[in-house]
């Protein structure tokens, strides 16, 4: 593999060994152990929009392999500001290091970039694109606290008209067999075009608005969060807003394995009761980041993730 | 009266036969004619055909399309048939190919596709997923394109 655009670029087997590898760096992740495999080596933080969670556990990634880390920094005192077009700074980035993430307002952004240069891209979120990324982790989790992909009940729910990030969990789940649950209110709704793409996959897929209804059947729960800056109109959003908050009661009937996870930021989708629970596992999700990216980026760069570490 | 003698045949050039019926005039925008200051062009609209009901004839004097320009026509006649003509006979037979790929032929349809910013230099690139039915996509955002988008944002 030399970029990560799009899931469809990572074949199951492929998702599968790089899942095996971020298991085997836990260690190197939490820091109990030391493996300098990607010493020498420099990543490229390319991120022309906000980002906490991805930019952060890049940089945990590269930095926990021994490896080093330039940011692009605000693009305020950049080339950028100066208007650099995004081929000119690839450019000049495929000097300076040996693997780039990014992130860019405009879709396709990736996949240019990676057709302008040499070194690996990596795809932290193009416009309304892709996010393959938060989908490696996002597997990462369910894999991790249930023990499989497949056969799993997954219950989508909020923003599943405009989040990327469910869009490629919904394709790349289909590849395993999941049964797939969207909630949402109308406005929001999962895509037709995916909707049908993965029913014609074989996928089981049930739309509803109703959350409640589908909770103490699922394996799991996630929540995404209503994005208001995709709103055009502020009434439109705030019809919407907050229509789902899920709270410990609601889940009185839940399986005692159900997982409830969430990309973060939640403003309010979950509420603090749940944090406490065996259920709650989405600040567990976003520390798996790093291990996911732990194990891409030494799939990127060719390196290989040794079976024991010693 | 047969459709080859509606217009008079050429002494050197390309004839683009079996067009679909109506499209000569988009063939002619998308080789980028300037209608104004090219060679002769003559075109012969919806006459009868045998194999198509009807269809359109196009005739440019003193020019060979290569290959290259005649396979941009592909998407919107994959079935034309391409004559060169060398001293008012037929010098060699072309076929339209619908490649996998169209280089620099149509902008990405996309508001938000990165290759609507002008100043970004690298080639536009539409994916020709499947011919029978018609199916692009947008080689960088993987928006699907169709046929008038394309048009609409012809290069």
């Amino acid at each position: 593999m030399d970029d990560l655009i799009t899931m469809q670029d990572l074949t199951n087997e492929q998702v599968i060994s790089l899942l095996d590898e971020a298991e085997r760096l836990l260690p190197v992740a939490r820091g109990e152990a030391y493996e300098p495999l990607l010493q020498g080596k420099v990543l490229a933080n390319l991120f022309y929009e906000p980002s906490t969670r991805t930019r952060m556990s890049f940089e945990a990634a590269m930095k926990r392999l021994g490896g080093s880390v330039m940011n692009l920094g605000a693009l305020a005192g950049s080339s950028v500001s100066k208007g650099e077009t995004l081929y000119d700074t690839m450019q000049m980035i495929n000097g300076y290091a040996d693997v780039a993430v990014l992130r860019h307002p405009r879709q396709g952004a990736a996949q240019y970039s990676a057709d302008a240069v040499d070194i690996p891209i990596i795809n932290a979120g193009d416009g309304a694109g892709h996010h393959p990324t938060q989908t490696l982790l996002d597997l990462f989790t369910i894999r991790s606290c249930h023990g499989r992909l497949d056969g799993l009940d997954v219950v989508l729910v909020g923003d599943l008209r405009y989040g990327r990030t469910v869009h490629s969990l919904s394709h790349a789940l289909s590849r395993f067999g999941a049964r797939l649950t969207f909630i949402s209110p109308e406005s929001l709704s999962m895509p037709a075009e995916i909707v049908s793409d993965l029913q014609d996959s074989g996928v089981e897929v049930t739309e509803d608005a109703d959350l409640q209804a589908h909770i103490d059947d699922a394996d799991v729960i996630y929540m995404t969060r209503i994005q208001k800056e995709r709103f055009p109109d502020e009434d439109e959003y705030r019809k919407v807003a907050g229509i789902y908050r899920l709270q410990l009661s609601d889940l009185a009937g839940a399986k005692q394995a159900m997982i409830v996870m969430h990309p973060l930021p939640r403003v309010g989708e979950i509420e603090s009761d749940i944090d406490s629970t065996e259920h709650a596992k989405y600040f567990e999700q976003a520390f798996y980041g790093v291990v996911s990216r732990m194990a891409l980026l030494c799939s990127v760069l060719g390196v290989d993730v040794p079976e024991v570490f010693g | 009266m047969s459709e080859m003698r509606r217009v008079t045949a050429i002494c050197n050039g390309t004839v683009i036969d079996h067009i679909p019926a109506g499209q000569a005039p988009l063939m002619m925008r998308m080789l980028g004619v300037d209608s104004g200051r090219s060679n002769p062009i003559s075109m012969v609209m919806n006459v009868p055909s045998n194999k198509q009901g009807r269809k359109d004839v196009m005739k440019i004097e003193d020019r060979e399309l290569s290959q290259v320009e005649l396979d941009r026509l592909a998407i919107v006649a994959p079935h034309a048939s391409v004559s060169i003509i060398r001293n008012y006979g037929v010098a060699e037979k072309r076929q339209l190919i619908l490649a996998d790929e169209m280089v620099d032929i149509a902008r990405c349809s996309f508001a938000n596709c990165i290759t609507k910013d002008p100043r970004e230099p690298m080639p536009n690139r539409i994916l020709v997923i499947s011919s029978e039915p018609l199916e692009m996509r947008c080689a960088y955002c993987g928006r699907s394109q169709d046929l008038d988008s394309v048009i609409e944002n012809l290069l």
